[in-house]
């Protein structure tokens, strides 16, 4: 198996030269906080009933905010119910992932311009999207590419042979990113395939294959990076395998002590993405316990803001629900529409 | 105008849509072969192979990537070679194709044209003669359009391929060639959900759409001839439906025969039979009439004829409404 590209160790000391600037590293780091305190209130609000199953991913924010650090902001971001932390990062505004939550179709709603797609809920359908908008965008010949975040239960899909076939035959420009992080559910990596690294798939689509530490901004970024040029460049497709854990239950309605030792998701914890960021941060001087705190005051205010804007809306009523099954209701459509307001 | 068949005037309609540079045409087989049927015999010639593209064989990836480019701004025209392999890319065409506009509230959508050859009546392998129209029009999001003529076939491609919602455009194989008309030359668009009255009469309104057509209409011939005064309605689109043409035919006449190439149970012709019955009930003087495929598996080549219903089949059924 490939050693995994690492470039910020756990330790926070770095090998070779990150490409990310000092800046632009303080900026991912914040949103990597941003992130988690968005994740955890999440979790929090499940529990008191004010949000429908939550699909936490602590231990995934350098995956997630690495990848899309990559990316121009008006690149495609085809992702999954787990990887919100990449959604808001390329764009998706907060309040509408909150309002999705809450089980409110407005939520798939992210703004005008931002190219992110509602996040997928079944497993697996959703990287083919990604293969055809970046088709498309190539066809356009309008340089942008697509990001498609999955996880290793996804390349068990039918689905996830087809995205990467095409992908790779139509040289789309698309990078295919898994974030390995251990389970699908109940199900450990060795369950999903024999091979001995995700990556090792590519060699069979003819198109390259990277494996990554996860954990590791530095190197999610780097990789991605390079994956985007490529793409950018007409040169075609890359798979990564970002190596992370999921540190937290499937979802909110899960319980990994059924099927999984806690030893593992503790040392998982001790390899935390944030803590690495901010022992290198603050080795180069950019960071300190004051800024910490700033940030993290800053990120709750953000995400009460997004909470209150979110719960602040009025549920969508009767009428409401036929409204957006075709761009302008069928006869028939309206027809049910005055029955369910006459009969309730 | 010129005679067409319904294969010539589909792919007259597919060569005015790519003359839009946002349609793009995809299937296995649809540029260097011009399709399994040659509907789409030229096409690669004229728009290149970006536009015309032969694709892996891999029906969920021709759909899940006609999505992908659907959603980012291209009018692509996807096409599947039979009904019966339409099936791996259902996953797309009702979980992602039919719910996005839901799902992001309009902010996404996916203008696409899916084109499914459909039906029995060739004598073709297992798997090629099925009619599932039903599980389209089940879903939700889905417009199901079903010409049965050239003139329909065109003008109805052109609007499927205009329409601001994904569309799946189902092509009647046996009519492909049986069936010719003049048609206009230049482009022209139909409106989609709206039904043809064939032919008007007084005594009893045959129903039917796509593939059927064909032997409806040849049974309102024989009736005309035997002096029932025949009203044949040709739905065209069955999602939406044009049921107050159907219910305002009904109560004119009294009678009614549905008439379906699909499986009997729970096809659309029960969602015609419902609507009459809410609607035209009074009106009636006479059960209405479904003639049907049967609740079996289409059978191979040798006992094919036992299955699609025939003209026999539909005076029959007629007969029994003129005098019950």
């Amino acid at each position: 198996m490939t050693t995994p590209l690492q470039i910020l160790a756990p330790d926070g000391t770095v090998r070779g030269e990150p490409q990310l600037s000092p800046e632009a590293a303080a900026r991912a780091y914040e949103a990597m906080v941003t992130a988690r305190v968005y994740d955890r209130k999440c979790s929090a609000m499940q529990r008191q009933g004010r949000l429908a199953t939550y699909a936490p991913f602590e231990g995934q924010e350098a995956s997630q905010i690495g990848s899309v650090a990559a990316l121009r902001a008006d690149d495609w971001l085809v992702a999954t119910y787990r990887d919100a932390a990449a959604m808001w990062y390329q764009g998706y505004g907060m309040r509408n992932l909150i309002l999705g939550r809450t089980g409110d179709e407005r939520g798939g709603h992210p703004e005008e311009g931002v190219n992110v797609l509602p996040p997928s809920i079944t497993v697996g359908g959703h990287m083919i999207h990604a293969v055809g908008a970046a088709w498309a965008e190539q066809i356009k010949g309008s340089g942008r590419i697509a990001l498609t975040l999955f996880g290793d239960g996804a390349t068990s899909e039918g689905d996830f042979h087809e995205a990467m076939n095409f992908a790779a035959v139509f040289a789309t420009p698309t990078v295919l990113f898994c974030q390995d992080n251990g389970w699908a559910i109940s199900m450990p990596r060795e369950r999903q395939t024999a091979a001995a690294s995700l990556a090792d798939k590519a060699i069979g689509y003819g198109m390259p294959g990277v494996v990554v530490d996860g954990n590791d901004l530095f190197a999610v970024h780097a990789a991605t990076s390079a994956a985007a040029e490529r793409a950018r460049s007409g040169d075609g497709p890359t798979f990564i395998e970002a190596l992370t854990y999921r540190v937290g239950p499937h979802t909110t309605t899960d319980d990994p002590g059924r099927y999984r030792d806690d030893a593992e998701a503790a040392l998982w914890r001790e390899r935390d993405p944030l803590q690495r960021v901010r022992l290198h941060l603050e080795t180069t001087g950019a960071w300190d316990e004051d800024r910490q705190q700033a940030v993290e005051a800053a990120a709750t205010d953000l995400v009460e803001e997004a909470v209150a804007a979110a719960e602040a809306l009025e549920p969508l009523g009767p009428g409401d629900i036929f409204a957006a099954t075709f761009a302008e209701a069928t006869p028939a459509l309206e027809a049910q529409r005055r029955r369910l307001e006459r009969d309730g | 105008m010129a005679e067409r068949t319904i294969a010539q005037a589909i792919n007259d309609g597919l060569a005015e849509a790519l003359t839009a540079p946002d349609v793009v045409l995809l299937g296995e087989d649809v540029g260097a072969t011009g399709g399994v049927f040659r509907v789409s015999d030229g096409l690669l010639e004229r728009f290149g192979a970006e536009r015309v593209v032969d694709t892996p064989v891999a029906e969920s990836g021709i759909v899940g990537a006609a999505f992908g480019m659907a959603v980012a701004g291209l009018r692509p025209i996807a096409e599947i070679q039979f009904m019966g392999f339409s099936t791996p890319a259902f996953d797309q065409v009702i979980n992602h194709v039919a719910r996005i506009r839901n799902r992001s509230r309009h902010r996404f959508t996916a203008p696409l044209v899916l084109r499914i050859p459909y039906g029995a009546g060739i004598g073709a392998a297992e798997h090629h003669s099925e009619s599932w129209e039903t599980l389209y029009v089940h879903t939700p999001g889905l417009k199901v359009v079903v010409p049965s003529r050239p003139f329909d076939a065109k003008g109805l491609l052109a609007a499927a391929v205009a329409d601001p919602d994904p569309v799946v455009f189902l092509e009647p194989i046996r009519s492909y060639r049986a069936v010719k008309e003049e048609i206009p030359d230049e482009p022209y668009m139909l409106p989609i959900g709206v039904a043809t009255v064939e032919t008007e009469g007084s005594d009893v309104t045959l129903i039917s759409w796509g593939a059927m057509m064909r032997e409806t209409r040849q049974a309102a011939a024989v009736l005309a001839g035997r002096g029932v005064s025949v009203e044949v309605i040709d739905l065209r689109t069955l999602a939406p439906w044009d049921a107050p043409s159907v219910v305002e035919s009904v109560r004119k006449t009294g009678r009614a025969v549905v008439i379906q190439e699909a499986a009997r149970s729970v096809g659309f012709g029960s969602e015609i039979v419902a609507e009459l019955q809410e609607q035209a009930l009074y009106a009636l003087l006479a059960p209405i009439e479904r003639v049907t495929g049967w609740d079996t598996v289409v059978p191979l080549r040798r006992a094919e004829q036992h299955y699609v219903p025939g003209v026999e089949r539909i005076l029959s059924a007629v007969d029994r409404t003129l005098t019950s």
